[in-house]
């Protein structure tokens, strides 16, 4: 192939194995991320169909949606929880696939991981059973979500058969005012090309407010793709990139990673090449966000208010808006700064990593959780608790009245204890707000960890400004 | 995979937009290890109140729509999370075709390898569809893959698109690991270039 060519078109080609006569094309895998709920119905496909895995050394097990985030040293009380990880392990024995258990301190959430390892790497195909692998692009990985038998094609062939995605470019812009942080610049990205915006493209994030991003804030950007509707996010590779993977346990070291580096810049963008769509946002626009609705697309600036259905021209989804603020329980008008929260969940494969948690100690240094506010922080992996630790931010934490929790998924999605009640309102780093996410009956609010941190203390959604 | 070939079949409307996947099938009923059995569980939330107890206003309660094999919604049918418990959980009650005017890459994909088919028609049309659907028991709809078109209660007939290759598989209900397999050649000869132009490339089976 001639011509210009986008980052994802570059990964896509350096990826066909073969191309079908419909222009369905058999890609090639590089590395496959397993977790319990998405993949024993897979390994139980390969046992019927007497498979095996192909290639156990490009794939990795951890278990992280179920587990518990209280003391794991007793194993998982509740028994369904207990047998899809007892699946898990019995899996990964069996059909030699390597694995962090539960109590290894480089256990964590999936996509927290990865990339901490250095197991995701740039110009590489990544794939997980799960929606928020878009996170790995991040370093230029081109990554996705798959579903079960997805999985089940990837353990037994190292492919998958896929069609190529449209290009989609979202630039943003200028520089981001102080106070408006990665997770703010993603909302704010959903809010304006909507949950469906870019379905059936792969969306590059680029412009200077994007390569102003450290790689925590490129992962938070990325993982929330998924909730643009796109098949994948990607960052080109910089040198914040190579900084970042240089060192990590799994990275290639010495002449090998000099080598790796000599690739992955020539993966960038080349000038010229075209893109299906392109959407422009300026940073110095947007405000701290936080979401009102039941789709991620309902955000708003915290200084903004509950919008009226009455004021929406299109029946459908005016009928759509009233229903989402009678589940949040949310009046017409209401100023967003005003709304009481009783959880808040700093945490998850969006916001999980050490700069979320030091924004969160940040703001919570030397104050108090409101009374009647449970706060619960949530590190992305054993490693990034073990990391906050030695920095002391688990003390600020607790001194200040959060809770501090062993790594997992946690309230991003209550399939583990960590769950909101019916009627319960949470103020959530997490990245999903549809009913009943976080718990039946359960009302999230997205936001940034700094705003968690500052609703926490407030009691009510907040401008974080108002605490620097 | 069961094949499909043509479906004649009752359709139950449900006109709403951005049908996550937590709304298929919330993620407590996810603790399972095997495919079967989440039918059940469908729409949990819109199908039965906080007692467990159904809902009657929801549209798989009512009499005609509990033998629903199609169903017909809104934009963005099937968004949010990748879990393939929300095909698993429409084929278990039933359901083998969603018709709607676009779905999430991810939901779309799963659909196809449980002999679901997925039908992207303009709103219009669905529009149109959910009004013949809402004739309940008197009106049933006819899906003929091979010709891919969608026939109405009043003979008109609609047609749509979708890719030859997966049209293919369902058609003669094939597992498309083992049309891959068939590729085992071409990707031993990539593997060993790949590993011979980029040997970096880390292996999980050592720290």
């Amino acid at each position: 192939m001639s011509g210009p060519r986008t980052l994802f078109d570059k990964i896509w080609d350096a990826h066909v194995v073969e191309r079908l006569p419909d222009g369905t094309c058999l890609l090639y895998i590089d590395r496959h991320l397993v977790h319990e709920v998405t993949s024993p119905q897979a390994f139980e496909g390969l046992r019927a169909a007497g498979r095996r895995v192909r290639r156990p050394e490009a794939t990795i097990a951890v278990a992280d949606h179920n587990v518990p985030t209280s003391d794991r040293s007793r194993g998982i009380a509740e028994p369904e929880s207990r047998l899809q990880v007892e699946t898990l392990e019995q899996n990964v024995a069996e059909f030699g696939v390597p694995y962090f258990p539960v109590l290894d301190e480089r256990q964590g959430i999936v996509h927290i991981i990865g990339p901490e390892q250095g197991l995701s790497l740039p110009g590489t195909t990544i794939v997980c059973g799960d929606s928020h692998t878009s996170t790995h692009g991040a370093l230029g990985a081109l990554a996705f979500g798959i579903g079960t038998s997805e999985v089940e094609h990837v353990l037994a062939t190292e492919t998958l058969l896929q069609k190529r995605a449209k290009n989609m470019r979202i630039e943003v812009a200028g520089q981001a005012p102080a106070g408006t942080t990665a997770k703010d610049i993603v909302l704010a990205i959903i809010g304006k090309i909507g949950t469906a915006g870019g379905t059936g493209h792969v969306i590059e994030f680029t412009g200077d407010a994007i390569r102003a991003l450290d790689m925590a804030g490129r992962m938070t950007v990325c993982n929330m793709a998924i909730e643009a509707g796109a098949r994948a996010g990607l960052i080109a590779p910089d040198d914040t990139t190579f900084d970042w993977i240089k060192g990590r346990p799994y990275a290639p070291e010495g002449a090998d990673f000099e080598a790796a580096v000599r690739y992955w810049r020539t993966l960038p963008t080349d000038p010229g090449a075209a893109y299906d769509r392109t959407v422009t946002l300026d940073a110095a626009t947007i405000a701290p966000m936080v979401t009102w609705g039941t789709s991620p697309e309902r955000v708003a600036p915290i200084t903004g208010a509950v919008p009226d259905p009455a004021a929406e021209p299109d029946p459908a989804k005016r009928a759509e808006i009233a229903r989402m603020l009678t589940y949040m329980g949310l009046t017409p008008g209401q100023k967003l700064a005003e709304i009481p929260i009783d959880v808040v969940f700093i945490g998850s494969c969006t916001n999980g990593r050490i700069e979320d948690i030091r924004a969160a100690a940040a703001i919570a240094r030397g104050r108090r959780v409101a009374a009647g506010v449970r706060a619960l922080v949530v590190p992305g992996s054993g490693l990034v608790k073990k990391q906050a630790e030695a920095e002391g931010l688990d003390r600020i934490l607790t001194e200040a009245g959060f809770e501090w929790r062993e790594p997992g998924c946690s309230m991003c999605l209550g399939m583990n204890p960590d769950k909101l009640s019916p009627g319960q309102r949470a103020a959530s780093t997490s990245n999903r707000n549809f009913e009943g996410r976080q718990g039946p009956g359960g009302r999230t609010h997205l936001l940034s960890p700094a705003m968690a941190a500052a609703a926490a203390i407030a009691g009510h959604l907040v401008d974080a400004r108002e605490f620097a | 995979m069961e094949k499909f070939t043509t479906l004649t079949a009752i359709a139950a409307p449900l006109p709403l937009a951005n049908v996550d996947t937590d709304k298929i099938i919330p993620a407590r009923f996810l603790k399972t290890i095997r495919r079967s059995g989440l039918g059940v569980h469908l729409f949990d939330t819109l199908r039965y109140d906080e007692n467990g107890a159904e809902r009657p206003d929801f549209v798989l309660n009512q009499a005609p729509y509990r033998q629903a094999q199609i169903l017909i919604a809104h934009e963005n049918f099937g968004c949010g999370s990748s879990r393939e418990h929300a095909p698993w959980a429409l084929l278990d009650f039933g359901i083998r075709a969603v018709i709607a005017p676009d779905f999430a890459d991810i939901f779309y994909n799963n659909c196809f390898k449980n002999g679901i088919l997925p039908i992207r028609l303009p709103r219009a049309v669905c529009d149109a569809l959910i009004e013949d659907a809402r004739q309940g028991d008197n009106a049933r709809l006819t899906i003929d893959l091979a010709r891919e078109v969608v026939v109405r209660p009043n003979g008109e007939e609609i047609a749509f698109e979708i890719d030859p290759f997966r049209k293919h598989l369902l058609l003669h209900g094939l597992d498309d690991i083992g049309q891959t397999m068939a590729h085992a050649g071409a990707i031993d000869a990539f593997e060993r270039n790949r590993a011979a132009v980029q040997p970096w490339l880390p292996k999980t089976t050592l720290a």
